[in-house]
């Protein structure tokens, strides 16, 4: 193959941020449990749901990062 | 069976007016519909805040709504998966798509298949990634009108015509069904968009009515879990020669963010947005809908604490759509009868919007990926926009033979299949907007990972897509459209490899710069 691939900008260290929902994951033993319990509902679950907004905040000092060097 | 005359009415009335806002939607923005990317793409016009309902109503469908929670009440803890499929799949969107976006901004790309085709200057292998788009999308319309015929069902309208080559049809579905081809052929994503807005509407006070009101009914949260088999609770933990549930968890919501994006209306969606940075803020704004996908998968759960199987109200119902009817069940037992009739409407009109999406993405794929590529090459804009709403009238005509032909479980196996399809593409689509590999290396790894897949499905008589690699006595359960793609991956980069050494690569059509 010829070296035809698009040059990508230098990897920075914040992206690994991305990474952080798909360990949690990824990482089933960690919450296939029941306890601790919250408001009634198991660790399973609501662990999970965090992670809905754990994700989104894993992608904001990204996002703060590419708007800086926009400017 | 028949529903409480405030549930039919306050329903009726939200799906007309509905119907007749998506009519209207052709005016809103107004652009010249006989261009494709105004038709079919809305213009590229569409902001954050619209894209986000867009997205938001194209990848949360109304099967979505009735499945997850279906699969909770039946299988426990491993229906949970949709969760951290929805949430690991906005770190990629971020990462990935900006660059899909500007490349297809430059070159005024319109599919997936239009970036393959200026990517690798190969007409097969463009052609191979529009097909398996529209193949996999034909059964997901035919499961939104699914999802439909699951409320109608539920209001107790069961009024059949027989109509010729149809055979007999229900008069409701049928008339859902004018509805969704009427505005999609007029206005296009424009349409759409509008209704998405009042879907979502609809979707997020079901869902704060359903979290608040339901539990009050049936004793709190902690009543419901503790009225579910503890065994279901969480995942199958794994044993010394085997991985167990948990991988099999990990490796269905990893593939299913894979194949989400790969499916044609999710392109669609991302690629009418105005700029890069719109689809940027959406990967963190989206997971808003996740949240309430989550209350939804827990109504699973509710529907085995109020007992509505046992309820012999329900027992039709759950006869002819299994465990497709736990919600609707839950919704009439709990709700007052309007606000049912509400929730019933967030239902349907949730199918309105993926399903005229999907038509819309494959009406587009069809045109430029097919029609213009091989029948028509010289054919004016007007024609081409003209082409891509006749097939996406054609493919919904055809999802709905599909639903009133076929059973109801073909829908859902297809369905499942097309998700394995949709993964095999990722290496010529995905892959691609950062290495180039040989089109012909990718043709091939996209053949054995579609045989592959297929098969795999197939051994399992399509009941389940989980499917248990065996590695010296070491058993792995595996989403099959993961381990389909890896051997795709793996033919793709060897066969690639080979031809690169005998024959030059094809021109590429995008400079490195197009993507950034």
């Amino acid at each position: 193959m010829q070296d035809q691939t698009p040059p990508r900008r230098k990897f920075h260290p914040v992206y690994l941020c991305l990474s952080l929902p798909f360990i949690a994951h990824i990482w089933v033993p960690s919450y296939n449990r029941i306890d601790p319990e919250l408001f009634g509902i198991p660790f399973f679950y609501w662990w999970q749901m965090a992670w809905i907004l754990g994700a989104a905040l894993s992608i904001l000092p990204v996002y703060l990062f590419e708007e800086r060097r926009r400017r | 069976m028949s529903a409480h005359p405030a549930t039919l009415g306050v329903f009726l009335f939200l799906f007309v007016a509905v119907g007749v806002l998506g009519l209207f939607g052709s005016r809103w923005r107004a652009g010249d519909l006989s261009q494709l990317a105004e038709w079919g793409l809305g213009g590229r016009r569409f902001g954050t805040v619209i894209t986000w309902f867009l997205l938001g109503g194209d990848l949360y469908t109304a099967y979505t709504f009735i499945a997850v929670p279906a699969a909770m009440f039946g299988l426990g803890a491993a229906g949970f998966f949709a969760i951290p499929y929805a949430t690991l799949m906005y770190p990629l969107l971020f990462l990935i798509f900006p660059r899909l976006w500007s490349v297809a901004h430059k070159h005024g790309y319109v599919t997936a298949a239009d970036f393959v085709r200026g990517r690798f200057n190969n007409r097969p292998l463009a052609l191979a990634i529009a097909l398996t788009g529209i193949i996999a999308t034909m059964p997901y319309i035919a499961l939104q009108l699914t999802g439909m015929q699951v409320v109608i069902a539920a209001l107790g309208l069961n009024y059949v015509i027989a109509l010729p080559l149809f055979g007999p049809v229900s008069i409701p579905l049928l008339a859902a069904f004018i509805v969704l081809a009427a505005y999609t052929y007029n206005s296009g994503l424009r349409g759409t968009a509008l209704v998405a807005v009042v879907k979502d509407v609809l979707v997020y006070a079901t869902v704060l009515a359903a979290v608040v009101i339901i539990p009050a009914q049936l004793g709190g949260y902690g009543k419901i879990f503790a009225s579910v088999d503890p065994k279901l609770l969480t995942l199958a933990h794994g044993t010394s020669d085997n991985l167990g549930g948990g991988f099999a968890y990990v490796s269905l919501s990893i593939g299913s963010t894979l194949a989400l994006f790969m499916y044609p209306h999710a392109v669609t969606g991302l690629l009418s947005s105005s700029s890069r940075h719109v689809v940027r803020r959406n990967a963190m704004v989206l997971p808003a809908y996740s949240f309430a996908l989550a209350l939804i998968a827990l109504l699973g759960f509710m529907a085995i604490a109020a007992g509505v199987k046992a309820m012999p109200a329900y027992a039709p119902g759950f006869a002819s759509f299994g465990n497709n009817f736990a919600v609707p069940a839950l919704f009439l037992a709990m709700f007052p009868p309007w606000f049912a009739g509400v929730a019933f409407a967030a239902i349907a009109i949730g199918a309105l919007v993926p399903a005229s999406m999907m038509a819309i993405a494959c009406g587009n794929l069809f045109t430029r990926n097919i029609y213009k590529e091989f029948i028509a090459p010289d054919c004016t804009p007007a024609e081409e926009s003209r082409m891509a709403k006749m097939i996406s009238l054609l493919t919904k005509l055809g999802a709905l033979l599909f639903v009133l032909k076929l059973q109801t479980a073909y829908a859902i196996q297809l369905q499942l299949l097309g998700g394995i399809w949709m993964c095999q593409t990722v290496p010529a689509v995905l892959l691609a907007l950062y290495v180039r590999l040989n089109p012909y290396g990718l043709l091939a790894g996209w053949a054995a990972g579609m045989a592959a897949g297929t098969w795999m499905a197939w051994t399992l008589q399509f009941r389940s897509s989980t499917y248990v690699l065996h590695f010296f006595g070491f058993a792995v359960p595996c989403y099959a459209a993961l381990s389909a793609l890896a051997l795709n991956l793996l033919i793709a980069g060897a066969v690639s490899l080979i031809v690169s050494a005998v024959s030059d690569m094809p021109a590429d059509q995008t400079l490195a710069e197009d993507y950034v």
